[in-house]
């Protein structure tokens, strides 16, 4: 344990740098994941004979082993932290996307047939209704993707984007236990802080009317 | 006034849900559509509000036909409920009903007032109601706030699909009998779809009985039970109504003296408890008057009017009572 904590020190400046690449790398992935799987989610949710084959093309770059999918990419993008957030975007979709769909249609018929009845527009529907509904679903896909994210972000280092799985890398080359560890703990307690924070602000989130 | 020209409704499936229906819906009156599931009573009712639009034939308002007509535009001016509620979960009870003033552009002031007047007169306390969200109301409380919404834009017509029908039968005959006091004072062309004929023979000034998308028959409450179209008609009120209804006419008024009303502060047609109900209808339509006035001994002990006299013909203690 000591041992841990001599290494957090001697290399504090280190494992600091790869600390913040890796939030880099994890949060800029989530958000450009979210700027396209939010809009597309809602997109096929309105047009669903597309969802299908949509969410299934995903779903198949999701079952691509994480490593393979950065090695696929390589010799397309090259090196570095462009290649690295590709990858990390496309494991961000599929949660988001899908939890975005599904939220979405599983919204109750009858209170949208009641805001048409009304004379809401389809807009109206869309942000009144629809959006804030589903709103926990899309918060728990984000939540998940990002959990996801920041463990897969250790890989970047084999695409020289740096991150934690930098210092993984180095102890695990050097036999340095120590190392491995001042790099994977940090990696664990991201994971974990975010998906506590985003817990929080999803359950925020849930509307008022809905948590009775 | 609304009318249906010749129209006929064919899904994309093939279904063919209405049929060349004509018919017309007097303003001012509540008019309840009725006929078994499926006949197509829904479909009549979204082609006012354009949910659904026409196969064929035409739909018109006031002579005007909608197909014109912007669809969001009108659907505002028309206040709609529907059977599963349709409150909006996440919204305060006092968001859901401002919803169509607000996108009518009202001000803030008016909105505010207007909640209010419709939520009491709906038996609904403002101060308790105004703030809590819909789930936390009764089922009957909850479709109370549907009709109060539906009400909010003062619109001409207001469309009820089965608003009732998920009710327990006690919030079922209050929410009923509600309606008919408010109607009373508000006098809307109300399309009320049913398949409850009790509820139908009880709210509504004119019935139009449905079966496979055709029209069977058109009439007021009394002429239907009185003189029903067909086999089908006649099987839909039910025998036992309509025998009631025969042999009631010979009955005396003092009969039913506990079901009419006590209280009465226009016009009336003076009548004796021991004239029979056949003699009283007459009577009452020959003077023209709104109301009978039953008198004992030169005294007044209650007062009827044709609905009351149909409510005695209907009601089903009427054998016990005697
Ligand atoms: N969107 C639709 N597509 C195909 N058939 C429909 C659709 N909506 C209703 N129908 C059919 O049209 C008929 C009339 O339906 P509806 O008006 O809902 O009946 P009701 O309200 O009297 O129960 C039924 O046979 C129903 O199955
Ligand atoms: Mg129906």
């Amino acid at each position: 344990m000591s041992q841990i904590i001599d290494t957090f020190i001697s290399r504090q400046e280190m494992i600091q740098s790869a600390f913040l690449e890796h939030i880099y790398l994890s949060f800029v992935a989530v958000a450009i994941g979210i700027a396209i799987a939010l809009p597309t989610g809602i997109l096929i949710a309105r047009y669903r004979r597309y969802a299908e084959p949509i969410i299934g093309v995903t779903a198949i770059f999701q079952t691509i082993p994480s490593l393979a999918l950065f090695g696929f990419l390589v010799p397309i993008l090259g090196i570095g932290s462009p290649t690295a957030l590709v990858a990390l975007i496309i494991y961000a979709l599929l949660p988001i996307l899908r939890n975005t769909y599904t939220g979405i249609t599983g919204v109750d018929g009858s209170v949208i047939e009641a805001g048409r009845g009304m004379g809401m527009t389809r807009t109206q529907i869309l942000r009144q209704i629809e959006l804030p509904l589903a709103l926990p679903f899309i918060m728990a896909g984000i939540r998940t993707a990002t959990v996801l994210t920041v463990g897969i972000a250790t890989l970047a280092t084999f695409v020289g984007a740096g991150g934690l799985g930098d210092i993984i890398y180095r102890g695990l080359q050097s036999y340095n236990n120590a190392l491995v560890l001042a790099g994977a703990l940090p990696v664990a307690l991201l994971a974990i802080g975010f998906d506590l924070v985003l817990k929080q602000i999803e359950k925020r989130m849930t509307p008022k009317g809905l948590k009775i | 006034m609304i009318q249906f020209d010749k129209v006929t409704k064919r899904f994309p499936d093939g279904t063919e849900a209405l049929k060349e229906v004509s018919l017309t819906l007097p303003s001012h009156q509540l008019t309840a559509i009725i006929g078994p599931s499926g006949c197509g009573k829904t479909t009549l009712m979204k082609m006012i509000n354009k949910l659904e639009k026409p196969t064929e034939g035409t739909v018109l308002i006031d002579e005007k036909p909608i197909m014109g007509l912007d669809e969001i535009e009108l659907r505002r001016s028309i206040g709609y409920v529907i059977q599963r509620i349709g409150l909006l979960p996440h919204m305060t009870i006092a968001d859901n009903v401002s919803l169509v003033p607000k996108m009518l552009g009202w001000e803030k002031g008016r909105i505010d007032a207007r909640v209010r007047e419709l939520l009491q007169l709906t038996g609904l306390d403002p101060d308790t109601f105004l703030h809590r969200y819909p789930l936390e109301l009764s089922g009957g409380q909850q479709q109370r706030v549907g009709v109060v919404r539906a009400l909010a834009g003062d619109p001409n017509i207001v469309l009820m699909d089965e608003p009732f029908s998920a009710l327990d039968p006690i919030s079922r005959e209050q929410l009923q009998d509600e309606l008919q006091n408010l109607q009373k004072n508000i006098r809307k062309t109300i399309v009320f779809v049913t398949h409850d004929m009790d509820e139908a023979l009880k709210i509504a000034d004119s019935i139009i009985v449905m079966r496979g998308g055709q029209v069977e028959q058109i009439g007021t409450p009394q002429q239907l039970v009185a003189e029903p179209a067909n086999d089908f008609v006649r099987n839909f009120i039910g025998a036992e109504r309509i025998s009631r209804q025969r042999t009631f006419g010979e009955r005396k008024l003092k009969e039913f003296v506990s079901l009419f009303e006590k209280d009465w502060r226009g016009e009336a047609q003076k009548i004796s408890v021991d004239a029979t109900v056949t003699e009283a209808v007459e009577q009452l339509s020959a003077s023209g008057l709104p109301r009978l006035a039953l008198m004992e001994d030169e005294h007044v002990i209650a007062y009827a009017s044709d609905r009351d006299l149909l409510r005695a013909a209907l009601h089903k203690e009427e054998g016990a009572a005697s």
